[in-house]
């Protein structure tokens, strides 16, 4: 649903990623193609099959990875294999760093940007209390939980005041509860920095939940099947789910993605939606 | 300590106490071996008496030296070959097989090169020591784990800040295994090398004890190279383990 | 990528080759002898019958020494590993015993064994045992308990889990202790030579540093090297095939 009143924060056009053939395994068509235009401010979440693609889309909108074809586009200029400055990742595994503190850790990225130390102290100390760690700010990462170490790793992305957020299955290694709460912080903090995020997740539910648009992607080599718009308000909270509608969202997901999933398990099935 | 470490501790007592009797009873003769009791005794003496005190010193430098270049040297290799993929492939083979050549064997020509000082057989000991630290240097590089390195990308790190900050930090308890190996095969480098082909140090004293059928001295010096020797390796490798558990998970 | 490993592989060969002429260049006959001679007389070695007693002995305890290196260290290794209160109080205590250096206990073997074949093969099997058994212990301790649940729960025979899963799931990472362990146990045996020993490659090693008789030393290197590197490649290349079918 295209509105002429949002403005467009990132965009790809025509994306296609290829791992070239190799010691005498063929080549393979990871993702594409695809074309997606990501709104300021707005929280999309792509979900799809195993396999097919999400995290390589990530990567490439970050500019970890080089596309085989097509553009990327961030804030109007083009990505091509840096990370843009204003652009944050979250990643899939825990990332901090057992060497240093919680304290340390949230800094880290400041530390390389030129920002002077008084800056660096008032900005890590808010991001440490935002993400509910200051009781943790001299522990070491390994003496916390694993939803712990995400929120570190979610704080360190949140120093550098990201203005588009990429995370890529963030509470994949939590239970479930532990992911809930997860994802009402993240709503928490999207609303406060006004960011515009996008969250590859594996869970329909937390997609449906969470976002302003679900994007569902079809097995490999993904492509963009759908994009749903949910219509949430802007202070939704997990609560959400309580909202007749949001079982219409999960179960059009399915819906569209049934099919897809058995392709990507090896059950051969024609992906026309239903 | 751990109640494994006093198991431990009472199998070690246990074997010296069956080797005093064996000893003491005359099982095993006192040409072969002498109890380990007067073996102490003999170390005692010996440290006291302070006559081998140059011999000492001689070692400990030789070792000191060779420690010092085998962690350099074995450092900067291991971080080149890390670098080139290419080399690592290819010399992996090449690294394995190097310890089956005693590096004592390049003696001669280290004299005629470097005179009959230091020079040659700290530079065997380095031979000794320096492939074990390059391939743990190696080893702890390639551990590292790639979402480390995906955050420095995401930050937008340079190279070097990426080594600095990230990657050594990382790669620190795996490479500080290779210290201690290093500093354990200088040990033995310079010790062998005294062994056979120096006229001081306390391998040489050794195998002069030997020699002269003086089982005594020769049975403390041994005891007495033993105790240092597991002494220094052992504080290395439980800091080194101190170090993994904190790193890890 | 075989292909183009071998082609790196022959061109740090040929890389070395010509460093060692260098050297040659630099420093002459006093100090190395170059490739070609040093080839040359190598093959002769080989081929005069003068050398073969020697040649024969070292192989010889060397063969001896890595049987029992081998046949203990894997034995004694699974012993300790199947039970987990052995291996942890066992373990660090080898580990321990594997940083002596055991250059230091050879008088103490020379007085047990005498002058004879038995202190070179005692010497050579105590420098791979160790690593040998150490690399056991953590083989099977790593063997995944999932592996074993499985075949407890389909009711196999203790011979039928021993053939099935233990060792199937062992040998691998047990592998890589028997190539340590096979380069260790060669270089102890030709260590045990240099020192009171009246035949073997050691010897004519030790007797050619007392002579400075630098050609024989530089075939002599050249011959272990050689040994070394193809017994070790080979080792390698079954390591490989048998970690590839674990994946």
């Amino acid at each position: 649903m295209a509105d002429a009143t949002r403005t467009v924060h990132a965009r790809v056009e025509g994306l296609t990623r290829v791992y070239p053939a190799r010691d005498g395994r063929p080549a393979v068509n990871a993702l594409g193609p695809i074309d997606l235009d990501l709104y300021k401010g707005e929280f999309l979440s792509v979900v799809g099959p195993s396999g097919c693609g999400k995290s390589t889309l990530l990567e490439l909108l970050a500019g970890l990875a080089l596309p085989t074809s097509g553009t990327i586009e961030f804030e109007g200029i083009m990505v091509r294999g840096q990370v843009p400055e204003g652009v944050g990742v979250v990643f899939q595994e825990d990332s901090s760093f057992p060497w240093l503190t919680v304290w340390q850790n949230v800094a880290f990225g400041l530390e390389n940007s030129g920002v002077d130390s008084a800056e660096i102290g008032r900005r890590v100390d808010f991001a440490v209390n935002f993400m509910g760690l200051s009781d943790f700010a001299k522990s070491y990462p390994a003496q916390l939980s694993g939803g712990m170490r995400q929120r570190v790793c979610i704080a360190r992305t949140l120093v550098l005041r990201p203005r588009l957020i990429l995370l890529d299955e963030p509470f994949a290694a939590l239970d479930q509860q532990t992911r809930l709460l997860m994802g009402d912080e993240l709503l928490r903090l999207w609303r406060e920095t006004g960011a515009t995020i996008l969250l590859i997740t594996h869970s329909l539910d937390e997609a449906a939940m969470l976002s302003d648009r679900v994007a569902a992607m079809s097995a490999r080599p993904g492509r963009l099947l759908e994009i749903i718009s949910t219509g949430w308000p802007a202070d939704r909270t997990s609560r959400i789910v309580e909202n007749a509608a949001f079982g219409a969202v999960t179960a059009r997901l399915w819906t569209i993605l049934r099919s897809e999933s058995m392709k990507a398990i090896g059950h051969g099935e024609t992906s026309a939606p239903a | 300590m751990t109640r494994y470490a006093w198991v431990r501790i009472s199998i070690v007592a246990g074997a010296a106490l069956i080797l005093e009797i064996l000893c003491r009873t005359g099982v095993v003769p006192r040409l072969i071996m002498i109890p380990p009791s007067e073996m102490m005794a003999s170390a005692w003496q010996i440290l006291a008496s302070g006559e081998i005190k140059s011999d000492f010193y001689f070692s400990f430098v030789n070792i000191a030296l060779a420690i010092g270049f085998s962690v350099v040297g074995g450092f900067i290799t291991g971080l080149a070959i890390y670098s080139a993929p290419v080399l690592r492939a290819t010399l992996e083979p090449f690294l394995t097989s190097y310890s089956a050549v005693p590096p004592i064997v390049f003696h001669p020509m280290l004299i005629v090169i470097f005179g009959l000082n230091r020079a040659p057989q700290v530079i065997i000991a380095v031979m000794f020591g320096l492939v074990p630290m390059a391939i743990h240097t190696i080893s702890g590089l390639r551990r590292i784990r790639p979402v480390f390195l995906k955050v420095g990308r995401a930050n937008r790190l340079s190279r070097a800040a990426s080594i600095f900050q990230i990657q050594l930090p990382a790669a620190a308890p795996y490479i500080f295994v290779g210290v201690t190996l290093a500093v354990s095969y200088s040990v033995i480098g310079v010790i062998s090398t005294e062994f056979i082909l120096s006229a001081s140090g306390i391998g040489h004293q050794i195998s002069f004890a030997y020699d002269n059928y003086d089982n005594r001295t020769m049975y403390g010096l041994v005891l007495l190279l033993l105790a240092t020797a597991t002494l220094l390796n052992s504080s290395l490798r439980h800091y080194s383990q101190r170090m993994l558990q904190r790193w890890t998970r | 990528m075989k292909a183009r490993q071998a082609i790196y592989v022959a061109g740090f060969v040929a890389l070395l080759l010509i460093l060692w002429q260098g050297l040659f260049l630099l420093f002459g006959l006093r100090v190395l002898t170059p490739p070609w001679s040093t080839f040359a007389n190598a093959w002769n070695m080989l081929r005069m019958p003068y050398y073969w007693p020697d040649i024969m002995e070292s192989i010889r305890a060397f063969v001896i020494a890595l049987l029992i290196a081998f046949g203990l260290g894997s034995i004694g290794g699974i012993l300790i590993g199947t039970s987990r209160t052995c291996s942890e109080v066992l373990e660090p205590l080898l580990v321990n015993i594997n940083t002596i250096p055991k250059v230091a206990l050879y008088p103490v073997i020379l007085l047990i064994f005498g002058l004879g074949i038995w202190a070179k093969v005692v010497f050579g099997a105590l420098h791979g045992i160790i690593p040998i058994m150490i690399s056991s212990i953590g083989a099977v301790r790593n063997v995944n308990p999932i592996y074993i649940r499985s075949g407890r729960a389909m009711h196999l025979t203790r011979w039928q889990m021993i053939r099935l899963i233990w060792v199937p799931a062992c040998v691998p990472e047990m592998f890589s202790g028997l190539r340590l362990g096979f380069s260790l146990t060669l270089l102890g045996t030709i260590f045990g030579e240099f020192f009171a020993s009246q035949k073997g490659v050691g010897f004519l090693l030790m007797n050619a540093i007392d002579l400075r008789n630098i050609p024989t030393i530089m075939a002599l290197i050249l011959l272990l090297v050689i040994f070394a590197v193809v017994c070790n490649s080979a080792l390698l290349a079954a390591d490989r095939r048998l970690h590839r079918r674990q994946a």
